[in-house]
């Protein structure tokens, strides 16, 4: 604890400027609502991509299936909230929508994380379309059409404060004695099971874990964009989530920040392109791919503990 | 039993497009262990092609067959020699990820230049039913079980009979060996995108004349499914993929009949977990033992 501390205070200092400079910048006029809009959509994607990163880039388990956990939490609150439209039952929503979609997760997860690799990625990609169709099927969703005026609480400080909570929950669990297994687990199944690791109950955990985050980040989006609809938690959804993990570098959390930054970003520079943004997009997404194999940060992080100990290395060299 | 037979008539007709597709996805992931996520989009390429062959050059359907397929593979070849091939020995997650965007690429550009709208596909073949027993069959469903079991023979009699088969199924157990006693890797794979795409290419001309209608995004769902198929079947295994494409078919008609069709592609999907909790590598697959 001690030894971290100064790290872990610059990182909370981080925090709150980034929150203090938003804040500044929208009371000066600089941030619209057009990019307000841009960044809370790049804050729930932090969330989204953060969670996946855990089970894909920690874990090492393949899921195709984030966006299915993401509608359980956004119909939660949706509905929720519809029925009794206070803050208290916006958060009381979100806890809800977190324990659904762990259940969910149980579901799904107890079964299919005995596959292994693209085996696992078609189950967790069918499990995650079920649960959409079921929702495209039921009343209480509202069936295909989705849903709609949904009264909005999650504003932008609420998303910001969520992607530093649900951020620090996920770091905190990859650098415990769990997150040390289910690196374990990703780098040889065997080795790690005869090192007594039980990789069954890591693999499961990783994966709860990812699932109720993904929750969370989709109560936000029903909650900022105020209209859901089924489609919008297809295989689509998944693969733009598994998109902003790779690009950012497959077990790098920063990484998936600066990704979910950056195509949030070119997504919204491109919109006065029309029919041709998705034309670019996917043009820029195969030469990233091809000229930066591993992603834009790899499996490095940006730190604060790298960079003081850049720093003491220099001055000692000095004297 | 009369339904009983029809929806089996439907279902196979069904089936064979997703057994067509399926053989593409089987073949490529056996050779170089991609899920070629842009293999749906070569299917909807093709099906394009018969399109505008048979609307403007006025192609006959046996002539707007083959030339899609011939088309189609030399995609699948393009495709493969631009933004595969770099990625040979990249994380198999970045070339996934490089896959995707092919199919975002194809399915756009395609929208951006000809337009989103559906299209009806030109009737080249005119439709006459035929009622045996009861049962009605279509000239075109007959057509479309002939053409992909004769395609399906043929690619069979290539993979097994032929030299480049040998060296596909070579490459598929072993690159490093099968380099060393002298297989060119890259035609090889080459050859197997070009072999998988011309029976893209093939399903898509044929699903045309069947489903009669054709747009950009045609190849998203189709794609999906058949390689659920691929993987129901046990992905590598040829004769694994034609199965799986079939029972994939069968069974969404059949959950269709009883009037869950709004279920039909949860049913599937939950057919395809039980399956592969059953048997972790599909129907034909090998259960590959890791050793320590």
């Amino acid at each position: 604890m001690k030894a971290n501390l100064k790290y872990n205070i610059c990182w909370l200092i981080l925090m709150v400027a980034g929150f203090y400079l938003m804040n500044a910048l929208i009371l000066v006029g600089v941030i619209d609502s057009f990019l307000e809009n841009m960044v809370v959509t790049i804050g729930i994607n932090i969330i989204l991509a953060v969670g996946l990163n855990l089970v894909i880039g920690f874990a090492g388990q393949f899921s195709l299936g984030h966006a299915g956990f993401m509608a359980v939490g956004a119909y939660a609150t949706a509905i929720i909230i519809s029925k009794t439209p206070t803050a208290g039952a916006f958060y009381a929503s979100i806890i809800v929508g977190v324990v659904v979609a762990i259940i969910a997760a149980l579901i799904v997860g107890i079964p299919t994380l005995r596959l292994r690799g693209d085996y696992l990625a078609i189950a967790t990609m069918g499990a995650a379309e079920i649960i959409r169709i079921i929702i495209n099927n039921l009343k209480i969703t509202n069936g295909p059409s989705g849903m709609f005026n949904i009264p909005q609480f999650a504003t932008w400080p609420v998303v910001y404060t969520m992607v530093c909570i649900t951020t620090i929950i996920i770091v905190n669990f990859i650098h415990s004695r769990g997150g040390r297994a289910a690196l374990a687990v990703r780098e040889d199944e065997i080795a790690a099971e005869s090192m007594g690791i039980n990789i069954f109950k890591w693999k499961l955990a990783a994966f709860v874990l990812g699932a109720a985050t993904a929750a969370v980040a989709g109560s936000m989006q029903a909650s900022y964009l105020q209209t859901i609809a089924p489609n919008n938690f297809n295989i689509m959804e998944s693969i733009a989530i598994l998109i902003i993990v790779v690009l950012g570098g497959v077990g790098s959390i920063t990484g998936s920040f600066v990704a979910a930054t950056i195509l949030g970003v070119v997504d919204a520079a491109l919109q006065s392109f029309g029919a041709l943004r998705m034309v670019i997009y996917a043009l820029v997404l195969i030469l990233i791919m091809i000229f930066k194999p591993s992603g834009i940060m790899g499996s490095r992080e940006l730190s604060f503990k790298r960079l003081f100990s850049r720093k003491n290395k220099k001055v000692g060299a000095k004297s | 039993m009369t339904t009983l037979f029809q929806q089996l008539i439907n279902g196979l007709s069904l089936g064979s497009i997703y057994a067509l597709l399926a053989l593409g996805y089987t073949m490529v992931y056996g050779i170089i262990k991609l899920i070629n996520f842009a293999h749906g989009d070569i299917y909807m390429l093709g099906a394009f092609w018969g399109y505008y062959t048979i609307n403007f050059w006025h192609f006959n359907f046996i002539f707007a067959l083959l030339s899609a397929m011939v088309v189609c593979a030399a995609a699948g070849v393009i495709i493969e020699y631009f933004a595969y091939r770099p990625l040979r020995h990249a994380p198999r997650i970045t070339a996934l990820i490089t896959a995707i965007g092919v199919s975002y690429f194809l399915e756009n550009g395609m929208s951006y230049l000809y337009g989103a709208d559906t299209r009806d596909f030109p009737q080249v073949i005119k439709q006459v039913n035929y009622n045996l027993w009861g049962v009605r069959v279509s000239n075109i469903q007959i057509l479309i079980l002939v053409t992909a079991c004769l395609l399906m023979v043929m690619l069979q009699l290539i993979i097994k009979k032929t030299k480049m088969g040998r060296a596909m199924r070579a490459v598929s157990v072993d690159p490093d060996a099968a380099e060393l006693v002298g297989i060119n890797i890259n035609r090889t794979i080459s050859f197997t995108f070009a072999l998988g795409s011309s029976m893209a290419g093939a399903a898509g001309v044929l699903i045309g004349l069947y489903y009669n209608s054709i747009d950009p995004l045609m190849g998203m769902t189709p794609g999906i499914k058949a390689f659920v198929a691929a993987v129901v079947g046990g992905i590598g295994s040829v004769p694994g993929a034609s199965l799986g494409g079939f029972l994939i078919g069968l069974l969404e008609t059949a959950v269709q009949s009883v009037g869950l069709s709004a279920y039909k592609d949860a049913a599937v999907y939950l057919v395809l977990i039980i399956i592969l909790l059953v048997l972790p590598a599909g129907i034909f697959g090998k259960n590959v033992k890791e050793k320590v």
